[in-house]
């Protein structure tokens, strides 16, 4: 990157690049040309910034001015004010919610403040599609010092040291992991790393994928080389199209530069990757269901032991990661693994990456030190819940965690404490919820996905999470009855006891949690046939307000039913027992006199 | 051997390294309930999918439940099998079964005989919670000549599926779709009749519920029976005498072949037959058949084919004739005994009676579903009258003879009536695999050699290994023989013929384990592949008891070479006892 | 079931063929090679999974377990512009059932079914990673990020011929 003066790093990621980001790349890059400023500034497409709420960004290095929600027709104005003449175009620049300042500098910004990257140390950095740029920040060095001066068994003791663990949910220690499959007897063994990300609400890897292809690449063959394997899968989502081109570009490029193939560093280690693609089924991220489907067959999970890493793809030892843990490889042999595990809490020890979404100010991608408090993460880094309203809940860990509440804002994100508070790190989703959300709902959503996402293999989770679902359809329709809380918990407990796989295992955790955390709201929807919240369509009264209806018949004559009645300029009625709940009246009624009880 | 201790319900037990829980538990008495679980140990398969989850123990140290069929047991273990925990999850689960199972124990074929159903008495379940808004998940019906698929039954066991694909290798049933309404079916949920299926009936053997059963003829029979204008004659295959027993609670193993004759008379068969008589014939037509090739290649002719394949196994022929279609010439074209048996009663011996073809029923009693699909042939039709009516299977005739008030073990033993039912010891032994072959062998010797043979138990053609091989000396003539039983043995062996890897003169090959007594139409075994050794080996005592056992000295098989078909492979008996195989693989067309 | 019976060319299942070849017609490609021909055929009828089993050497049967195993696999012709509509959770708490009953409504189909037309066709997706953009919808390889019931028609609009 020496030649130029100026770089303007473009997001290319997924969520910028829906809102066109790649056309403003084009348009940028023109004006810098049509400026005569070729040899001067540069557009770099990168991987994502994690800002994805006010994508798509354009950062400026080196002065760290980050533009937000910039549209292609903005590309003249930065060019010609910003680059030529050193102006900071003010209203493309982010504004702090709270405190309503303008900030000039990527630095100060809440959002970034507390987030240590690690794993994603290069995306939003980089142009991931130029391995050029990796090498530059020390890229394929780690490789290199362990295949030349390092044994495999001294490089796993680097990583068992560092303390990291399986960042795809379970938290196995990673480095015993590569023990394991090391000491696994087998000519032929298997890397893979798995890219089946499928929590809803979850885009972790993804993002690495595309925004630093390369540390994942680094860190399978480093695998193979600890673990004596010489071929490497990615098992990747076919719904990730840039994730997949970019991953492609890379190990083509890594090939080139002779950094897959024969004889890597000179040395006799051969090692080469090559992706197996998902399908969609959310199981395929159960590290048996995956092999199985890299093998051709349906991706059904089976009992463990065996493990992969003593028996997996093709019956060989198969070394399972994830995309995270990969990415956080390299730079532990890098930097040590003393610097490592002098981040994060006694067990758990780094980084992990998170999805922020749901009704929080700043959605995106953080990555921070192990033992932050949710509350450091909802309300610092994520700005607080949107709107001005009130915090209810986050759901951690995709449809496998749990939901914890107030009382749980000060418990430090690590795999002991959440699991203590009853959730558990899981890949990486954390969904905010605020007062407008109905935690019954929510409880039914998340079982409503692992529903159909269940393999069908085994009774529990085939049959027991379909009845729990429909308990909360019918609680959430009025018709629950008392005895409903207890079955839940009863199915619910023995759903998570004798369930095949982590998938079954752990479904039953989101009602669990909700039951735990919220139990008055199942009871209102039970007892009092209300939702606190307002959501569940079937337990909504629409009324009309007497003392705000002037009786224009708008209303009457939106209903699709016919349940109202009334005269002209009379007040209007609306019959329960009609009504459908579509809210065309509450919509159509200029008053205010449509409300919702 | 590594042994490991551990502790089962508070009792001491030692058991090598790599055993489950389950078979552990069973060491010390204990008997965990399983559903899903079977291990029909002389097959080489264990199918333990680790899918019904009633068999989960709780280990202590372990944070959830440890399925006992698939959970190996490890050094200091403490289980235990009937902790509160343990009996609310296993109760708990089997509810979950039956909440997506329907309530039809009372009318279904399988009340009395079903796993499920056991299982629930067993553990008490007296009520299913929320029923009301239980949805279930259903599927069509599916009824083929021989089987019938009623999946709303099914529980996932997923047993069939191993049948069909691991074991027969038959690949016509694989688990579909996902989650509540995944299910085993043919591909795009085709009718069993549209796929590969064989009929070899192993997945209804296996089948813990009522998902899959026979086609019932019993009722089409009664009526038959009760019609003064039909002579209604019946031939039981060797098979069924070996079994028919157990379901009257007679020990496995127990030879009830004139009790059996007995009940047959009694539920008002005119003439009560035997397909081993049929059997002997094969052998005639067959053994003529193999020692014409065989002389012909000993003379040096390229066109004869060798080995020949013996074609008395219904699902076997259905198999070759889906999936091995470049070798429909190497089977003997002799027709199967139940369907020679057929053809000389509707001709021979309805002219001997002087009844019309049409108003002639032969009923065959066989242990065999695809025997059903059989007689359904056209090849096995004269003017669309079936040489055989219908088949009906050993576990149907026991309902019969337990519907018609029979007091089954204080009969008396009977004798088949003549002449259909005059037998050989050779005949009777085509109920177990390898039998054919060495029924085979005791003419084929005799014919070839012109020599007396001393010696008829040929003990290295019998046994449960899936592939065995003998070389016979036929006076110094070394004749190579192969004997494969499930269809997946009898693959490999056909693939090594289509290689040119086969050095056999002969094979034999039985679709269902064991052979015959193995079959989709005999009681169920329920997993236990003993009972299939017991069966076999009531067939050699028979064998053993029988004053004749070489096919070609059964002297109504001389009188009726004598007076109707002239002699073995003539123009009639090819007319009358001999078939030709079509090509059933689906082709792909395209335009 | 109810199948859409097709008649297959003879340049299709040497199509199929092709496609089973460069993969070494491996049984253990079976899903890689279902991949290439849905992006081929776009879909996978009956007759094509038939193709494919044979080139294998699998039951078909088997094939057709995969193919209804994985969501991503269709035996039904998806529209001339597939609509599909993200139900992640985090389009979830932002309204995205709300915006998929007004496809419904408008299109007069449910989920994984074509118009008569067979111009648009309508799935659910989990997650396309899009979520500060929450509720998402594609149509075909196009993005619309915060969509409202309100703003289905015109997104229909754009589509018109």
């Amino acid at each position: 990157m020496a030649d130029y003066k100026i770089h303007l790093l473009v997001c290319g990621g997924t969520g910028c690049k829906s809102s066109e980001s790649q056309i403003l790349a084009e348009h940028l890059r023109n004006e810098i040309g049509n400026q005569g400023l070729k040899d001067y500034a540069q557009v770099v497409g990168t991987g994502c910034f994690g800002f994805c709420e006010k994508g798509p960004i354009v950062k400026i290095i080196p002065d760290n001015t980050f533009y937000t929600q910039v549209k292609p027709e903005d590309a003249k104005e930065i060019v010609e004010e910003h680059i030529v003449k050193g102006r900071k175009v003010s209203r493309l620049l982010y504004k702090d919610p709270k405190t309503e300042k303008i900030i000039t500098d990527s630095k100060g910004m809440e959002f970034y403040k507390k987030q240590v990257r690690i794993a994603l140390r290069n995306c939003g950095v980089i142009d991931p599609e130029n391995i050029e740029e990796y090498i530059a920040r020390d890229g394929y060095s780690a490789l290199g010092k362990v295949l030349t001066s390092m044994t495999p068994e001294e490089t796993i003791e680097i990583i068992k040291k560092s303390g990291l663990r399986g960042r795809g949910g379970a938290g196995f220690p990673t480095g015993l992991k590569w023990e394991i499959t090391r000491q696994s007897p087998g000519k032929e063994k298997y890397v893979v790393c798995n890219a089946d990300e499928g929590d809803p609400g979850a885009f972790m890897d993804r993002s690495i994928l595309e925004g630093d292809p390369h540390s994942v690449i680094e860190a399978m063959a480093i695998n193979g080389f600890c673990t004596g394997a010489s071929n490497g899968l990615v098992y990747i989502r076919a719904e990730y199209p840039l994730a997949i081109d970019r991953l492609k570009n890379a190990i083509d490029q890594a090939r080139h530069y002779g950094l897959l193939g024969e004889k890597i560093f000179g040395t006799d280690f051969c090692f080469d990757i090559t992706l197996r693609y998902g399908a969609g089924a959310f199981v395929c991220g159960e590290e048996t269901a995956l092999i199985h489907s890299m093998e051709g067959g349906r991706g059904e999970p089976t009992m463990k032991p065996p493990f992969p890493s003593v028996k997996g793809y093709l019956g060989k030892p198969t070394n399972v990661n994830n995309v995270e843990t990969f990415a956080s490889v390299p730079v532990i042999i890098n930097k040590g693994f003393e610097w490592y595990s002098s981040i994060g809490t006694e067990k758990s020890k780094g980084t992990k990456v998170f999805a922020l979404a749901g009704k929080v100010n700043n959605v995106g991608l953080i990555e921070v030190p192990m033992g932050i408090t949710l509350r450091e993460v909802i309300f610092e880094i994520g700005g607080g819940i949107k709107n001005g309203k009130k915090f209810k809940g986050v759901q951690i860990g995709g449809p496998s965690g749990g939901c914890l509440t107030h009382k749980h804002l000060d418990v430090p994100i690590d795999y002991e404490s959440l699991v203590a508070a009853g959730a558990m790190m899981g890949s990486g989703g954390m969904i905010i919820m605020d007062e407008d959300d109905c935690m019954v709902d929510v409880a039914k959503y998340f079982l409503d996905f692992t529903v159909d996402e269940s393999c069908g293999k085994c009774t529990p989770c085939r049959v027991g999470n379909k009845r729990m679902h429909e308990l909360l359809v019918n609680i959430t329709k009025g018709n629950g009855t008392k005895d409903d809380i207890d079955r839940l918990m009863n199915l619910g407990n023995v759903i998570r006891d004798t369930s095949l796989c982590m998938l079954g295992q752990s479904a039953p955790n989101p009602v669990l949690s909700i039951i735990d955390n919220f139990r008055e709201e199942y009871e209102a929807h039970i007892a009092e046939k209300k939702c606190p919240s307002g959501v569940c369509k079937a337990l909504m009264i629409y009324e009309i307000v007497p003392e705000n209806c002037v009786g224009c018949t708008a209303c009457a004559r939106a209903c699709p039913v016919g349940a109202i009645t009334g005269e002209r300029k009379e007040i209007h009625r609306i019959d329960p027992s009609l009504c459908i709940k579509c809210g065309a009246c509450m919509d159509r009624c200029k008053f205010n006199a449509v409300i919702v009880n | 051997m590594e042994m490991v201790k551990l502790t089962i319900d508070n009792k001491q037990v030692e058991v090598p390294r790599g055993t489950t829980i389950y078979k552990a538990a069973k060491l010390v008495g204990v008997e965990i309930p399983v559903l899903c679980y079977m291990d029909l140990k002389d097959l080489n398969i264990e199918h333990k999918p680790g899918g019904c989850r009633v068999c989960v123990v709780e280990v202590e140290g372990r944070r959830n439940l440890a399925p006992s069929c698939s959970t190996e047991v490890t050094e200091g273990m403490v289980v235990k099998t009937h902790s509160i925990r343990v009996l609310n999850a296993r109760r708990t689960v089997l509810e979950l079964l039956l909440s997506d199972h329907p309530k039809e124990c009372l009318t279904c074929a399988k009340s009395g005989n079903c796993d499920l159903q056991n299982m629930a008495i067993k553990m008490g379940i007296r009520e299913i919670h929320n029923e009301d808004i239980a949805e279930m998940s259903t599927y069509r019906m599916d009824t083929s000549p021989a089987i019938i698929r009623d999946l709303n039954k099914c529980i996932m066991c997923r047993r069939c599926e191993t049948m069909c694909n691991d074991f027969q290798t038959v690949g016509a049933l694989s688990a579909i779709n996902r989650g509540f309404m995944s299910v085993v079916a043919p591909a795009f949920e085709m009718d069993l009749e549209d796929s590969v299926c064989t009929y070899c009936g192993q997945c209804v053997a296996v089948c813990p519920t009522g998902a899959l059963t026979e086609v019932d003829h019993t009722r089409q029979l009664i009526r038959d029976l009760a019609n003064p204008s039909k002579t209604v004659i019946v031939q039981t295959a060797p098979a069924v005498r070996a079994a028919l027993g157990e379901m009257f609670d007679l020990p496995a193993g127990t030879l009830v072949t004139g009790k059996m004759v007995a009940a047959l008379r009694r539920l008002g068969f005119k003439y009560v037959f035997d397909t081993d008589f049929s059997a002997d014939l094969t052998i005639m037509e067959e053994g003529t058949e193999l020692l014409d090739r065989l002389s012909r290649h000993l003379s040096g002719d390229k066109n004869v084919k060798l080995p020949i394949l013996t074609s008395c196994c219904p699902g076997w022929v259905n198999f070759f004739e889906s999936q091995f279609i470049d070798m429909l010439e190497i089977p003997s074209t002799a027709r199967s005994p139940q369907q020679m048996f057929g053809s000389i009663a509707k001709t021979y011996f309805a002219d001997k009676i002087s009844v019309k073809r049409k108003d002639l029923v032969v009923v065959s009693i066989m242990p065999c579903l695809a025997k059903k699909y059989e007689c359904t042939r056209d090849e096995f039709k004269v003017d669309g009258n079936p040489d055989v009516d219908y088949s009906v299977s050993t576990r149907e005739l026991a309902h019969l003879i337990k519907q018609a008030n029979i007091e089954f073990h204080s009969l008396p033993e009977e004798e088949f009536d003549n002449p259909l039912g005059e037998s050989t010891g050779a005949g009777v032994i085509f109920g177990a695999t390898g039998g054919v072959i060495e029924a085979a062998v005791r003419t084929a010797y005799e014919l070839f050699t012109k020599k007396k043979l001393e010696k008829v138990d040929f003990m290295e053609l019998r046994g449960m290994d899936g592939i065995r091989e003998a070389t016979i000396d036929f006076n110094g003539l070394p004749v190579k023989i192969g004997i494969a039983h499930g269809l997946g043995n009898a693959r490999k062996l056909l693939e090594d013929i289509r290689s040119g890897k086969s050095s056999y003169h002969a094979i034999e090959i039985m679709a269902c384990p064991g052979g015959c007594i193995g079959g989709g139409g005999q009681p169920l075994h329920h997993g236990n592949i003993e009972i299939l050794k017991q069966r076999t080996a009531a067939i050699y005592r028979e064998d053993a008891s029988k004053p004749i056992r070489k096919s070609h000295e059964n002297p109504y098989i001389v009188k009726l070479y004598e007076e109707f078909l002239g002699k073995p492979m003539s123009e009639k008996s090819h007319k009358l006892l001999h078939t030709h195989y079509v090509d059933k693989s689906k082709k792909i067309i395209y335009i | 079931m109810s199948r859409i019976k097709v008649e297959l060319k003879k340049k299709d299942v040497d199509t199929i063929r092709e496609i089973c070849k460069s993969f070494d017609n491996q049984p253990g490609e079976l899903i890689n090679v279902l991949h290439k021909t849905q992006h081929t055929f776009g879909y996978l009828p009956a007759e094509v999974q038939e193709v494919v089993a044979k080139e294998l050497s699998v039951p078909v049967a088997k094939v057709y377990g995969v193919v209804t195993f994985y969501s991503f696999f269709s035996m039904i012709p998806k529209g001339k512009h597939p609509i599909s509509i993200c139900t992640g959770t985090a389009c979830y708490v932002r309204g995205a059932e709300n915006v998929l009953a007004e496809f419904k409504k408008t299109l007069k189909i449910e989920v994984g079914e074509t118009t008569a037309d067979g111009k648009f066709s309508i799935s659910c997706l989990r997650c396309v990673g899009a979520c500060g953009l929450a509720p998402v919808v594609m149509v075909g390889e196009k993005t619309y990020g915060r969509v409202s019931p309100e703003m289905v028609k015109d997104i229909l609009k754009e589509y018109d011929e």
